[in-house]
Order: structure tokens, then sequence, then C-alpha cells
């Protein structure tokens, strides 16, 4: 069984008298250990399908399992659970409590999921060693530059061992050069194992991943695998 | 997630804004002192009053006093023999309930008082028995009471209260030493007295400190003739220290053979008490120890109701409903300000989630349930007031010096642990009720929507 099970799933939104459907009858599968991207245009229904991946939402029509739990029919508790315990975000603004310092923004998750002080600690500095941080623990946000910053927010989304880790366009205010590295580091952990869903859309940065998904107008409009083809694919956007 | 995290990451937040958390605090500051410091008045205020209370006896005291008969009796009225020395034995045999019996015979207030050229006319000359002392709660400075054999005896002795001393032998000698006229004799009616003691000098707390006021701070000099320029003051219940300070006491025995033979009948005394008075065990018990005093007493009278009880419980239930209409009105008018204090925190807090609409969104994205983000706000809300009622108590302790400066010379006010441990709890209270409305907005927000606030 896939670890992202999306059978038929809508979402549509009320507006006044119209229905807007954001995402279409979309069916999807995202298998353990997958290193994955999103990519379309702005408006395509990307971000409401991350939304709906990230258990921020629940679809309107459809079904949505995540490691086995069904997600449509789960109560705003059970979902902040399934959120703080199997996935990790990743925002384009970072998204750091500007008034923690860097192991405490780190140690938030771990505290909302009753981690005792002691390991919460541990395995803050832990997570720190392996985004190279570990001598900025005391500093805040605002003291470290933009790649920085998003690298305390890979830490933040690693440290519950989720089982997916979700990238909102996590290069988008970055420069070109401090991007790659980010990139690269998406690509170390996909490469330990950790199963990622990068959401963005430039085609470019969707180039590191296997597997693209293109969305448009609510529906996946291509679905390119490497893997399956065997050779570099270019992606006419 | 435990709640001393919640606290922490509230105190976290409180510390990062530290001058606009003072100035939220400073509504609950100002409104907990305003209600500790009036609550301290009126317990000065009560304490003056239930001061004169105590000063003459007390809600124990009791007053067994002569009445008419009542209508359906009024034919027997030549049989009533009024209160006398058989209702004390009877009472001191039988009132199990009654700890103190204390009879009195008085000279009306015709009576003068002289030495040399001065005269006064005291409010009390009473003959009485040596636990008069104890009834109506003198304290005798020098000298000593008369005693029983002086009653035996019906010895010319008498113990006067100071302002007696005052008036006939004035307060100071020449140089400043006050006089203490033990073994000086006085003129009561046409019999000479010895004073053999005199009480201390009775005084309200607030007249007190008037006089110590007045002493440090003296008036300038009347101008035109000297004068003495009256009573008036005091405070309430003044008049109560003053009837004590103006008092004569001498045995029982002599009062009733030197001034009642005369108006008595076939050259037998006067056998009439003029006051009777009792003191119960305690005031709680009242309603029984009257009945019995009450039972005994109709037994002695042959049925005949010719006495009735006086007790100060309608002064005690005024000065209960005075304080209590004092103290609520002061109450509400500090808790308004209290209210303010909570709707300023109620403010401050909606501004500051609606400042931190991402940090909401990014907390519930990572895993912050809505209850988490509920106690989150309630939590920081609680904590300003319960930090603004300390800070409140603290400051309350210095309005109390400052008022005690500004009136100087009235009852001073006291605070009480009842009054810093409601004003606390209202604070922490107007805390968590300003704090429920924000709270509850931030919960709910939609955390897709709060990740794409700007």
């Amino acid at each position: 069984m896939a670890l992202v099970e999306l059978k038929n799933v809508s979402k549509i939104y009320q507006v006044g008298d119209e229905e807007i459907r954001a995402l279409d009858n979309i069916t999807l599968d995202i298998e353990s250990g997958e290193f994955i991207s999103i990519i379309g245009p702005s408006g395509s229904g990307k971000s409401t399908l991350m939304h709906l991946l990230g258990c921020l939402d629940t679809p309107t029509h459809g079904t949505l399992t995540l490691d086995g739990i069904q997600i449509q029919n789960a109560s705003p508790m059970q979902l902040a659970a399934i959120r703080n315990r199997k996935i990790g975000f990743v925002f384009q603004s970072f998204n750091l409590l500007p008034k923690l310092n860097v192991a405490q923004n780190i140690e938030v998750p771990m505290i909302y999921a009753g981690v005792p002080a002691r390991e919460r600690h541990e395995r803050v500095m832990e997570a720190l060693k392996r985004v190279n941080l570990e001598n900025r623990a005391r500093h805040r946000p605002m003291q470290l530059s933009g790649g920085q910053q998003q690298r305390v927010a890979i830490a933040r989304a690693l440290i519950n061992n989720p089982r997916i880790v979700f990238a909102d366009e996590p290069t988008g205010n970055l420069d070109t050069h401090t991007g790659e590295t980010i990139l690269s580091l998406f690509r170390e952990l996909s490469q330990h194992g950790h199963t990622i869903v990068l959401v963005t859309h430039n085609p470019e940065i969707a180039a590191v991943t296997p597997r693209k998904i293109e969305i448009r107008d609510g529906k996946i409009s291509l679905t390119l695998d490497e893997r399956l083809s065997g050779k570099n694919l270019h992606i006419q956007s | 997630m435990n709640i001393w995290t919640v606290i922490l990451i509230g105190l976290k937040e409180i510390s990062s804004h530290k001058f606009r958390s003072f100035l939220t605090m400073l509504g609950i500051i100002l409104g907990v002192a305003s209600l500790v410091g009036m609550s301290a008045l009126v317990q000065g205020m009560e304490n003056g009053m239930r001061e004169a209370m105590e000063a003459i006896g007390g809600i124990e005291k009791v007053s067994v006093i002569q009445q008419d008969l009542p209508p359906s009796q009024s034919h027997l009225s030549d049989q009533v023999v009024g209160i006398t020395m058989d209702d004390v034995e009877a009472l001191k045999q039988n009132a199990t309930l009654t700890k103190l019996i204390t009879p009195e015979m008085n000279l009306g207030r015709g009576s003068v008082v002289t030495r040399g050229n001065n005269m006064m006319r005291p409010f009390i000359i009473s003959g009485t028995w040596p636990n008069a002392l104890e009834m109506n709660s003198h304290v005798i400075e020098h000298g000593r009471m008369f005693n029983e054999i002086d009653d035996d005896l019906a010895r010319n002795v008498c113990v006067i209260g100071t302002e007696v001393r005052d008036e006939l032998f004035g307060e100071r000698d020449a140089s400043g030493k006050e006089i203490i006229p033990l073994g000086e004799q006085i003129n009561i009616n046409g019999e000479l007295f010895t004073i053999i003691g005199m009480f201390q000098r009775y005084e309200s707390e607030k007249q007190k400190k008037q006089r110590e006021y007045e002493a440090a701070n003296p008036t300038p000099e009347r101008s035109g003739p000297q004068r003495r320029t009256g009573w008036g003051g005091g405070g309430p219940g003044g008049w109560a220290f003053r009837l004590k300070n103006t008092t004569i006491y001498m045995p029982l025995n002599t009062m009733w053979l030197k001034f009642k033979t005369a108006s008595g009948t076939n050259s037998v005394p006067e056998r009439t008490l003029d006051t009777l008075n009792i003191r119960i065990s305690s005031a709680e018990e009242m309603d029984e120890a009257l009945q019995q005093a009450r039972n005994i007493l109709m037994q002695t009278h042959f049925s005949l109701e010719d006495f009735d009880f006086r007790t100060q419980e309608n002064w005690d239930a005024n000065i209960s409903a005075q304080i209590r209409n004092y103290r609520l009105s002061g109450g509400i008018i500090a808790a308004i300000s209290l209210i303010v204090g909570g709707i300023g925190i109620m403010n401050i807090m909606f501004a500051s989630i609606t400042e931190r609409i991402r940090e909401i969104g990014v907390r519930k994205a990572i895993g912050a349930t809505t209850y988490a983000i509920f106690i989150q706000i309630l939590v920081e809300s609680i904590v300003v007031a319960f930090i603004g009622g300390i800070l409140g108590i603290l400051v309350s302790f210095g309005l109390i010096e400052i008022l005690k400066i500004a009136i100087p010379n009235d009852n001073e006010p006291v605070i009480t642990f009842g009054a810093l441990s409601f004003a606390f709890t209202i604070s922490v209270l107007v805390g968590l009720f300003a704090g429920l409305l924000p709270a509850f907005k931030a919960a709910k927000l939609d955390p897709i929507e709060a990740l794409r606030y700007e």
C-alpha cells in the first residue's frame, strides 16, 4: 500500500452562487521514500492539493489515505495530531517564530507532541547537526541568512520523524546558489529515505525530483517519471 | 503539552513586549490597589465603630431595665417591686448562661461634684460592685478599685475617670506633670469622698490620632478672648469614650446608705436598682440566655412583667449594615476600574493575536490543536492579570501608606488578608474572562488562511 493514496479527490469551494472546482477528481499515489514534485502555475490547484496532502484541509469528495489513516472524515483534533506526528512542512517564507531562538523553533513540534524536555534537547542538537547549524542554536531567526533560516525550517519539519515532508516553494525566497544548497539538502534527505514532496511553479526546481506531477485547472495534466523512462525528460510548461 | 510549557510560552510572549505588557497590567494593578485601599479604609471605619461599642461593654452586655406593666397587668401596678437585689441574687444562683452580674444605683444628672472652687456634673455617678470594671471594660491606671470590704463597710471612697480629674484638679500641674489625685477628697452631693483610684484615659483611635496630630501640628492661637472650644469631634461613637471618662464609681452600699435613705419610704432606704447589667457567655446564645434570665426574673417579680432587656444588637446590626453598604458601594466603584483593566487586557490580546495570525497558522500547521492555541492565548491573558494582581497588592501597601499620610487624624486603614485574596482572585478572574474571546478567535482561525495572512 502506498504511503499516500488519493482516490477521485475533489475540492470544491462555493463562492457566492459560483462553484469553483479547485481540484477535480484527482487520483494519485505517493510511495514511501519517494522524492516527488508537484508543479503547476499559480491558480492551478497545486496549493490546494498540498493542503489536502498536508492534512490542513479535507476533500469535498473522494478518499485520502495517509499512512493507512482515512483523512476525509478526520476531526480537526485528529488532523492536528496527524500534522504533528506524520507530516513536516517547509514554507517559502520559512515561517519561523520570530520570538523564539533557533533551538526553540525546532523544539515546538515536539512540545505539541508531548516529548519530555530532556529528550527534546537531545533531538534538537541532533537536528541542528544534520543541517550544519550547531553553533546557531541561540540565534534568533532574524539574525540568520535566508538559507540558514530555511535549514532551520527543514530541521523543524523533520524533528518528529514525519512520514512525509512537504516543501512549498522552498527556494522561492532564496538566491539561485542558496536555493541549490537547499535542494541538494532535500536530495540528500531523500537518499536517507525521507519521503519529500516539492511544490513549485518552477520546472527547473522540479527537475531535481525523479517524478513530477503537473496540475492544471485542478486536474493532473502530466505525470513524468524518470524511473520509468530511464532518461532525463524535458518538461513542456 | 503540559500547562507549565504553556505558561512559559505565555511568559515569553509577555516579556517580549515588556512595556506594552506593563501598560496592560497597569489597569489591573490600579484596580487591585483601589479595591484593597477601599476595603482597608472601610475596615478602619468599622474598627472605629466597633471600638465605641466595645468601650461600653460590647454585644454581650445586656441591661435589665424597668418598664411600665403591660396593659393586661396594669391594674396590679401597686404590686410592682422594681429591680432589686433579690433579682441579682436569683440571677446569680440560677442564670447559668450569664457569666457576670453587676447591680448599679445611680445619682441623677442633677448631682454636683465639687472640689474647692471647681465644680462639675459627671455623666455617671454609680454605686456598684467591683466587678463593674469587667462589665463596663474599665481599666484602673492609678490606685485601686474599691473592694468587697469597702462595700461592706460602706466607705466613702470613689474611683474617677480622667475627665473628672481634669475638671476638678486640672490635667497637669505647673511643671507639666500629670496630676494623680489619689487620696484627695471631693464632695459629691454634700458627702466627702476619698479618691482611691483613677481609670485610664479612654479614647477612640481617631481621637488618639487627632490628639497626636495636634500635638505635632499645634493649631495657631485663636484670636479674641480665651474660651473652651467645645466637645465636637471624636468621630462616630466618640461620646462613648467621653461617657466613660466622666464616670465616678463608689461602692453600692455607700451609695445606698448615703444617698438613698432620704428617697425611701418609712425610713427604709430606696431598694430599687437603677440598672442591672448582665454579661452573657456568648453573643450566639443571646436568645437562650435572655429567655433563662426572663424566666428567673418572672419568678422574683411574681409574674409581673415590669422589666425589659436592652441589648446592643441594633447598634451591632447598624454597624454591620452600614459597613456592608460602604463596602459594597466602594467595591463596585473599585470593581469598575478592574473591569476597565480587563477591557484593556482584552483589547491588547485582540491586537496581539492579529499581529500573530501567521504565527498561529504556523503553530497549527506543525501540530498545535485548536485547544492548544485556545489555552495558550487564555494563559497569556491570565498570566498578565496574575502578575498585575501581585503588583497591585504591592502597590496597595504603598497606597495605604499614602492614605495614612493624607489622613493622619482618622482611623488607620487596615489591610486584611480577606481583602487581598479577594482582590487578587477577582483580578485573575478578570484576566480569564478578558482572554476568553481573543482565545476563541485565535483558536478557530483556519490554518490555511492564517498561513497566507500577510
